[in-house]
């Protein structure tokens, strides 16, 4: 058996939070297969954010240990990309700037960074807002300049941390289909997050879904609906009993306690 | 929504030209009101006696010796306590140790009027031109540091999260990401500065100076010359809002990138 693009063994993240401590996640292992796309849905608190920040190397697990290509992680990397819900495009920078940002940081040199910028800029359908400034741009079209940037410095990995959730629902579906486009032009490992189930399935070789307190695995689902997905797909009973399944075992997950007041 | 967008352009040039309006008409009565009094029995001289001293002042050289010298002091004092303040600013910003440092006695010099300081500085520093510099540069270095430092701490953690899965080390996340994020920050503290810093020069003038327009005053106060106090007044109004015009205007450029203001 080859070893997984990411592995995840036995994560646990404990938050203090007063006398008492949050469990964010405890104990999560996970394996992701290379070019696999895997959605992530749960409930708010379930610690999804908190297991993709730990692959990223932005937050440090309390226990376990995160592997990429077999490597623990430490620490962030240019072959693992983030994609953010709030677009975090540099404000100051051009569309173009921005997506050079990573390729600047690596020393590129300045045609190839060019040549490159180019290519991901059009692969996003941006080219004729290269020279905008992010202030122009509309919810969508930042983040698809997000997406762009993030691709051009070449990861292995994706991962996106519900990027399309601030976004209005056709512009977030648009996106869905678009980024599937990107990624079966540019195959990549993806690990989204959202809380939309729809777009779950939709995207997904394989839905995990978390729930809370702590936070867990609560089920695994695969999706086998070949791609290109399109919007027929979306409406065909396949589909609907993919998301059934996934809303059932998000709706149905053992009643959490809430915290003691 | 559109209406509402329509009427408020509509509106908008016809309501700034009532203001405009509104601003010259408030300027001539100001004047009137000022002829008015000098020709009622006040002791101040008429518009015209202050033109004609003005008049005179500018052909013997005097008053373009008087705006030289303020303007050099001002302008000395206040580049050095605008670096001073973003070197310090930015060190308090990123180090702790920084912070801990210079954080007491800013906080405890900031409550003291640079002006105060201006006795013990004539005795240490003798009366040359590097104590009126040195209270010019504590005013405006006391006034810039603060904002310099809010500037560094307010910057978008999402920011610094995307420089560094981008690859980017602290030495690229600070000039790449913390020094125009905070740009914003540190503008408004040097217009903030630059006005403490015009006001400090004129009074340290005041008190000990061969030539500017400070001493120009205090000398004509002793000869009961009116007209020359009403230039001096009238002169330092005016550079006062040409330099913060032009700040201003400097800054519009610097951080155009903002999505609104």
């Amino acid at each position: 058996m080859t070893t997984p693009k990411i592995s995840v063994r036995d994560i646990q993240k404990v938050y203090p939070v007063g006398k008492e401590d949050f469990v964010a996640l405890g104990g999560v292992s996970l394996d992701i297969a290379d070019n696999e796309f895997v959605t992530v849905v749960g409930p708010s608190g379930c610690g999804k954010s908190t297991l993709l920040n730990i692959l990223a190397g932005l937050e440090e697990p309390t226990g376990g240990t995160a592997l990429v290509d077999g490597v623990p992680v430490s620490g962030p990397g240019p072959e693992r990309g983030v994609i953010f819900q709030q677009y975090a495009l540099f404000p100051w920078l051009t569309v173009r700037e921005n997506v050079e940002f990573g390729l600047r940081t690596a020393k590129v040199p300045k045609d190839e960074r060019r040549r490159r910028a180019e290519h991901f800029i059009g692969l996003v359908g941006l080219e004729r807002f290269a020279d905008a400034l992010p202030k122009t741009l509309s919810g969508g079209m930042k983040q698809r300049c997000a997406i762009a940037r993030a691709y051009a410095v070449n990861p292995s990995i994706l991962l996106m941390d519900e990027p399309f959730g601030a976004l209005d629902a056709l512009t977030r579906v648009r996106l869905q289909e678009q980024l599937l486009e990107t990624w079966s032009q540019e195959r990549r490992t993806v690990m989204f997050i959202t809380h939309d189930v729809d777009e779950a399935v939709f995207l997904a070789n394989r839905v995990i879904v978390m729930a809370a307190r702590p936070g867990r695995i609560a089920d695994v689902i695969d999706v086998d609906l070949p791609y290109p997905r399109d919007e027929d797909m979306r409406l065909s009973p396949e589909f609907g009993n993919l998301r059934n399944r996934v809303w059932h075992s998000m709706y149905h997950q053992r009643q959490a306690k809430e915290p003691a007041q | 929504m559109t209406t509402e967008a329509t009427e408020t352009t509509k509106v908008r040039p016809r309501k700034s030209r009532t203001l405009l309006m509104l601003n010259i008409g408030s300027v001539v009565a100001g004047l009137a009101i000022w002829w008015v009094l000098s020709l009622t029995g006040m002791q101040f001289p008429t518009p015209g006696e202050v033109v004609a001293a003005a008049w005179r002042m500018l052909l013997d050289g005097t008053l373009v010796t008087d705006v030289g010298a303020s303007l050099g002091r001002v302008l000395a004092g206040f580049a050095l306590g605008s670096v001073a303040a973003v070197l310090i600013g930015f060190l308090m910003g990123w180090y702790t140790v920084a912070r801990g440092l210079f954080e007491p006695w800013i906080q405890f010099f900031r409550t003291i009027p640079p002006l105060a300081m201006l006795p013990l500085v004539l005795v240490l520093m003798g009366i040359g031109e590097s104590p009126k510099i040195f209270v010019i540069f504590l005013a405006a270095f006391l006034a810039c540091v603060i904002s310099t430092y809010q500037g560094v701490v307010n910057v978008d953690r999402t920011l610094v999260n995307a420089a560094r899965v981008l690859g980017a080390g602290d030495g690229t996340i600070f000039a790449r990401v913390v020094v125009p994020a905070s740009t914003p920050f540190i503008l408004v503290g040097m217009r903030v500065g630059l006005g403490s810093a015009w006001g400090t020069l004129v009074a340290a003038e005041l008190l000990a100076a061969q030539a500017g327009l400070g001493h120009r005053m205090q000398n004509a106060q002793l000869y009961y010359d009116l007209p020359t106090i009403f230039v001096g007044i009238i002169a330092i109004g005016i550079l006062g809002l040409i330099m913060d015009r032009l700040l201003m205007l400097a800054g519009n450029k610097l951080t155009a990138w903002q999505e609104s203001r």
